[in-house]
């Protein structure tokens, strides 16, 4: 995970955070996160809302997992996105799991279908 | 025979030739109308007594003490202020169905905020609150806190907007709260230890406290303390912070509890509560109505064996067990009536179910796996197995992959009481499994069977003939789901036609336009609401119902918030509702009222 970090450096999509500014240097560390769990439903064309399943039992049963390294840790961790109701409380959740301070030091991104980098928090939570 | 026998000082308008008179009979009348209505305690009785005369609209609006309103947006709280002045009870409802499942944006509406404050000047003996599906923030109960001296119940369902901060602020002024239930909402997490809050001296009132769907932590120490001093606490249900070990203390503490919410019925890592291999809920011998479960670690499960003889109701709900782990508790539950569970049982597990619990009237499946490329761990064999066994049932929801029409034929067949139908095929446009025909045929039966049905949901593949069962026999039908279904707008015309008793219609995804949309003109203002999102009815078909009906408000809006309310060629969302005080002014800018 650390040397495809390194090398996929010159692709990867860099936005400055609001909280630390611009012109941050490469030493700022990236989560990686990779979506596990039933590969097709990526493929399917989801509708919204089904099954009627209402939403408070959804994100309470359904667990899906999600892969998380950090630049420089020895090992990957695992978190079940659908117990958090919004991007804030995922990225805390991240903090406690990886025992960081300052969140401003990290950047979440993931790679999404087509293989891009892309940074957490764009799409709307759901 | 004097004319004055019944004089009282002063005269009145004489109102009657005869030979008894009263100086003012129509006040006579309405007091022993007054002392009559106290009686009187459903809404339908009260309804048609209060149309009856003017009079009798008058000793009714005096006289009813509960308050319901199905929609809050169907009447302003001033125009019922103005009505009813004697208000002890109010049940609202807010945001449509739908909501439920991401359909409705957050900031659609439903605010509390308007009724809070008019009831807080005008009602302030409340004395219960039942508010579902809608927004509620802390200061909203801030107020309720503060201006109802003697509020003794709250409940919330389904709401949100409001947190732990919200709560602390109730728990510690509310000094008569018997009843604090709090089912499915969203709670933040303010980070306050609101069941600290409770009054700590004296022996408290609290009959019901319900806080499983709240997401933090809790001082367990504060709590047991306060179940300690509850001795009329019947109902308990806890949150997934409970440990088993902390549960089973509360048990010894409460053994006049009736409902009890599990809480996470697991094991916490560090916990020091050693739970003594004998340990079981046999001190709980009132205990009818289990739930919870939220971390089951099944192992476990024997610890309820002492009260299943008893059980009314059991929600497993939100515990992945099969049928192996299921059986010995339900082996034991002659009693049962009330059954939630997961498809992890699978059909084996309702076999059993079957076997046993032939009181049986409401029966939920939900999946443990909500996608439509899921393995169907429970099928018609269960079903099938259900109707045979549990021949009483009233009540059922489903979730199933495949489904077959014999299965469904014989569900009508052998239980007859039923009044909810709601069966979910999760794969969309899924036909009979094994005939490989549309679906019609099971919801005929069902319609044409079950002579009490009220409330039907329907799902697989389905055709315009499903629908024609439907408006043909459906005559009590009040509430009707329709989603990935029907060929034309003849499907709709069916049943705006033939479901006379139609009160509230929610359908998505089904191919239901403008023509079908009119042939309901005549009987919209008898409903509730009616939700179609994804159909295929235009702005300007939504516009001629608008015009032709002014009392009904037509809510047009896409799901992204983006303005106009139309997707391509199609209003995206179209929500109405009558309402007896225009538009509503509270509305968001991506939502238009035509």
């Amino acid at each position: 995970m650390e040397t495809e970090g390194f090398g996929l450096e010159i692709t990867e999509l860099r936005l400055g955070l609001p909280s630390g500014g611009g012109g941050e240097r490469n030493e700022k560390t990236r989560m990686f996160l990779d979506i596990v769990g039933d590969g097709s439903d990526r493929n399917n064309e989801m509708a919204v809302g089904w099954p009627p399943v209402c939403s408070y039992r959804k994100r309470t049963i359904t667990k899906l997992y999600v892969k998380v390294s950090m630049d420089g840790a020895p090992f990957l961790r695992k978190i079940d996105i659908n117990s958090f109701r919004g991007y804030s409380d995922f990225v805390m959740a991240l903090e406690n799991l990886f025992g960081l301070g300052d969140t401003s030091e990290y950047t979440p991104i993931y790679e999404d279908k087509d293989g891009d980098w892309m940074l957490v928090g764009d799409v709307p939570w759901r | 025979m004097s004319k004055n026998s019944t004089s009282i000082a002063g005269s009145g308008p004489g109102s009657g030739t005869g030979d008894y008179f009263t100086p003012y009979p129509d006040e006579v009348l309405e007091n022993v109308l007054e002392n009559v209505l106290v009686f009187l305690k459903t809404r339908r009785d009260r309804n048609a007594v209060s149309l009856v005369c003017k009079s009798w609209y008058r000793a009714e609006a005096y006289t009813r003490s509960d308050l319901f309103i199905g929609n809050c947006y169907a009447v302003s709280p001033q125009r019922v202020l103005n009505r009813f002045k004697r208000i002890r009870s109010v049940s609202l409802k807010g945001k449509p169905r739908f909501a439920d499942f991401s359909l409705v944006p957050a900031d659609w509406g439903a605010h509390f905020t308007p009724w809070a404050s008019a009831m807080a000047s005008g009602y302030r003996a409340l004395e219960k609150i039942y508010l579902k599906r809608m927004s509620v923030t802390d200061d909203d109960l801030a107020m309720i806190a503060h201006s109802f001296a003697n509020l003794k119940e709250l409940v919330l369902v389904c709401c949100d907007g409001f947190g732990t901060g919200g709560l602390s602020v109730i728990v510690s002024q509310c000094r008569n709260l018997r009843v604090l239930e709090l089912n499915e909402d969203e709670v933040s997490d303010d980070e306050i230890d609101w069941i600290s809050c409770f009054p700590s001296e004296g022996t408290s009132n609290l009959e019901s406290l319900c806080f499983d769907c709240v997401e933090c932590a809790i001082n367990f120490d504060a709590l047991e303390r306060l179940v300690a001093r509850s001795p009329l606490l019947k109902k308990l249900r806890l949150n997934r912070y409970v440990s088993i070990g902390q549960l089973y203390r509360l048990t010894l503490r409460a053994p006049q509890l009736t409902h009890l919410g599990t809480g996470s019925f697991g094991q916490f890592e560090g916990d020091n509560q050693e739970l003594d291999s004998r340990a079981s809920f046999a001190a709980c011998k009132s205990v009818v109505c289990l739930s919870g479960f939220r971390e089951i670690a099944p192992e476990y499960l024997p610890m309820i064996y002492p009260v299943c003889a008893n059980l009314t109701s059991l929600n497993l709900s939100y515990a992945n067990i099969n049928a192996e782990q299921l059986k010995p508790v339900i082996r034991q539950c002659h009693k049962l009536q009330v059954f939630w569970a997961l498809d992890s049982i699978g059909d084996e597990g309702l076999e059993a179910v079957a076997d046993t619990c032939k009181d049986l009237r409401e029966l939920r499946i939900f999946p443990l796996n909500p996608s439509e490329n899921a393995e169907g761990l429970v099928s018609e064999v269960g079903l099938l197995a259900i109707s045979i066994g549990c021949r009483k049932l009233e009540s059922i929801l489903y979730f199933c992959q495949r489904m077959t029409n014999a299965a469904v034929v014989a569900m009508s067949e052998n239980c007859p009481n039923i009044i909810v139908f709601r069966l979910c095929i999760i794969g969309r446009y899924r036909p009979d499994r094994i005939t490989g025909q549309p679906m019609d045929e099971g919801f005929g039966a069902i319609v044409k069977n079950c002579k009490k049905l009220t409330r039907l949901a329907i799902s697989g593949l389905l055709t315009d003939q499903a629908f024609s069962y439907i408006g043909q026999y459906g005559k009590l039908v009040r509430t009707l789901s329709v989603a990935f279904n029907g060929d034309s707008d003849t499907g709709l015309k069916y049943i705006l036609e033939g479901c006379v008793s139609l009160q509230k219609l929610e359908i998505r995804d089904s191919p239901f336009g403008d023509m079908g949309l009119q042939s309901g003109l005549h009987h919209f203002y008898n409903m509730r609401f009616v939700w179609l999102s994804s159909c295929r009815v235009t702005r300007q078909g939504c516009l001629d119902i608008a015009t032709r009906l002014p009392k009904l408000v037509v809510e047009v809006f896409r799901r992204d918030e983006e303005e106009g309310g139309e997707r391509d060629d199609f209003v995206e969302t179209l929500y109405m509702y009558r309402s007896l005080d225009g538009p509503r002014a509270d509305a968001p800018q991506f939502v238009k009222i035509l």
